[in-house]
């Protein structure tokens, strides 16, 4: 029998979506098997960018350090999980919680499984943003210790305060999909990881007293385009399942709408950063119009609902043009190390989105008094993510610093993580060149 | 004139290459070797299973120089490459009989300066 129902769903999901409001009742357990399906088909995209990151990642850093990163961002995600099931959807959703954290539902007490697993996966793409600002230099161990904070508390926290029914919420601050709830979060976790870590050895040099600003290679362009590909794929479910159900009056809209403005901005995104890196360094860098993609992404996962395409398309090119001005600032202004730029993608760009929320978005949407208030609450979330992220993380990186250590040594550094973390090679039978 | 060829750590090519900077040597050769000599080699574990590696990693610098620059050169690579521990690699310097610009054909020690 729920067999059947189930099929049912499925047809009438591929059939005609248009079928589902055409009658007036839908049947209940026929409406809760079409959310699930859509909510576990959607996570499983949303779980996929984990590879995604993890090929960026690999793909735009050293070949001696690749199994390394292959190893945080698999673990980031399992002891993630473990976390945001043993505490972190607690005080995200718990429900005896107040304004500003939740509490209650430890260990999934309550079964909400479909909503428990599609949340995971966002929770996990935010904890794993932070391994490519801290690649090539991080000790293994101090990462571990890292992944357990961010899924079980910091994450979560400022999660509730927004998708929670938390404090900003009731404020009317407006984000589908987590341009702030998950991109910004790991961004600026990134960026403290990044600052308190320190560059990696030989990226800023320092010669007469002037700074050089040195590139490293990654190793492998086409593994950093498959990465970025799999992300903009995964995309799909992260901001089309946000509508966190298939079955309500005007779900089939919402998810097509969804997905239109999500392409338009990725593909602007990826548009305007291959021009800025066109005017600024004469050609169209690859691995900035890569990152630029990713940047429209971001940029369009908090508006994304509320805007139309056209919008979207304003949103994707002024992430694009954003990102490569933030990786350039970051690094040769700030002189801060990020190897993937994760800062700039998911940090500036995920406060871009939120902004652009207010900016763009249809007030009747969003049930917003005036334009200027929406932008006003919009930006106080993006200020409150961002202080509230900058001082947990912060304190979490200088404590782990000051006892276990953050960073390898320079002799580990020099000679790679995989074989002084990990004791194996990625790239066996392979000559490279582990000095570059 | 000189051939100075030397295996050193992979890891302490830069700061070879710093110091023959500073010593005005800009012409190098450098390839990617695999030697042993008296670090012997190390364990990895792929999938539980110890691996011996014998067959360590390293890199060949090779440099031509006129003999006034031969001292200045050797030590250059000594300062860059020793760590004081076993492996840090061997000098070897030896004769060159000829040596041939191929753009200009310009012959001795103007073609290699």
């Amino acid at each position: 029998m729920k067999k059947r129902l189930l099929l049912i769903a499925v047809l009438a999901v591929l059939l005609s979506p248009a079928m589902i409001f055409a009658e007036d009742v839908v049947d209940p357990s026929a409406a809760s098997a079409l959310d699930a399906i859509w909510l576990i088909v959607c996570g499983g995209l949303v779980f996929f960018m984990q590879a995604g990151f993890a090929m960026v990642e690999v793909g735009l850093t050293r070949a001696k350090n690749a199994g390394n990163i292959i190893m945080k961002n698999l673990m980031d995600f399992s002891v993630g999980a473990l976390l945001y099931w043993a505490i972190g959807w607690g005080l995200m959703y718990g429900p005896n919680g107040n304004g500003f954290i939740g509490s209650g539902d430890f260990f999934l007490a309550s079964g909400d499984h479909v909503n428990w697993f599609f949340q995971v996966v966002f929770a996990a793409t935010a904890a794993t943003i932070v391994s490519g600002a801290m690649a090539e230099r991080t000790k293994f161990t101090s990462y571990l210790i890292y992944s357990v904070f961010i899924s079980g508390v910091i994450y979560p926290i400022s999660g509730h305060w927004i998708w929670g029914g938390g404090w900003l919420s009731e404020l009317g601050f407006h984000d589908f999909a987590g341009s702030t709830v998950v991109h910004s979060v790991g961004g600026w976790a990134a960026l403290m990881g990044a600052i308190i870590l320190g560059p990696r050895v030989g990226k800023y040099v320092k010669k007469d007293g002037k700074i050089t600003v040195k590139a490293i290679l990654g190793h492998n362009l086409p593994l950093a385009a498959l990465g970025v590909f799999i992300l903009w794929f995964g995309w799909y479910g992260f901001n089309a399942g946000s509508t966190l159900g298939a079955s309500y009056d005007g779900a089939a809209l919402d998810m097509a709408k969804v997905a239109v403005t999500t392409t338009l901005a990725a593909a602007l995104g990826a548009v305007f950063a291959m021009f800025t890196s066109w005017v600024m360094n004469h050609k169209p860098d690859v691995s900035m119009s890569l990152n630029g993609a990713l940047a429209g992404l971001v940029g369009i996962t908090a508006p994304c609902w509320v805007v139309s395409p056209g919008s979207a398309v304003i949103i994707g090119a002024v992430a694009g043009i954003l990102v490569v001005l933030s990786v350039e600032f970051i690094d040769k202004v700030l002189h801060i190390d990020d190897p993937v730029g994760a800062v700039s993608v998911h940090g500036v760009c995920g406060v871009w989105g939120t902004l652009a929320v207010g900016i763009f978005g249809d007030l009747d949407l969003l049930g917003a008094s005036s334009r200027g208030a929406q932008i006003g609450v919009q930006a106080l979330g993006a200020a409150s993510a961002f202080l509230w992220v900058a001082v947990t993380a912060g304190l979490l990186f200088l404590i782990v610093k000051k006892t276990v250590g953050l960073r390898v040594t320079e002799v580990e550094e020099l000679r790679g993580l995989d074989i002084d973390e990990h004791g194996t090679e990625s790239y066996s039978g392979f000559q490279i060149f582990q000095n570059v | 004139m000189k051939l100075i060829i030397a295996y050193i750590q992979p890891d302490r090519l830069n700061s070879v290459k710093q110091e023959l900077y500073k010593e005005e040597v800009y012409k190098i050769s450098v390839t990617n070797a695999m030697g042993c000599g008296q670090q012997m080699g190390y364990t990895e574990t792929y999938r539980g299973v110890e691996v011996e590696v014998n067959l360590l990693k390293k890199v060949r610098i090779e440099i031509a120089v006129n003999s006034s620059f031969v001292d200045k050169t050797i030590e250059a690579i000594i300062r860059g490459a020793r760590s004081g521990e076993i492996g840090d690699g061997k000098i070897f310097v030896l004769p060159i009989e000829e040596c041939i610009r191929i753009r200009s054909g310009e012959k001795g020690e103007g073609a290699i300066g």
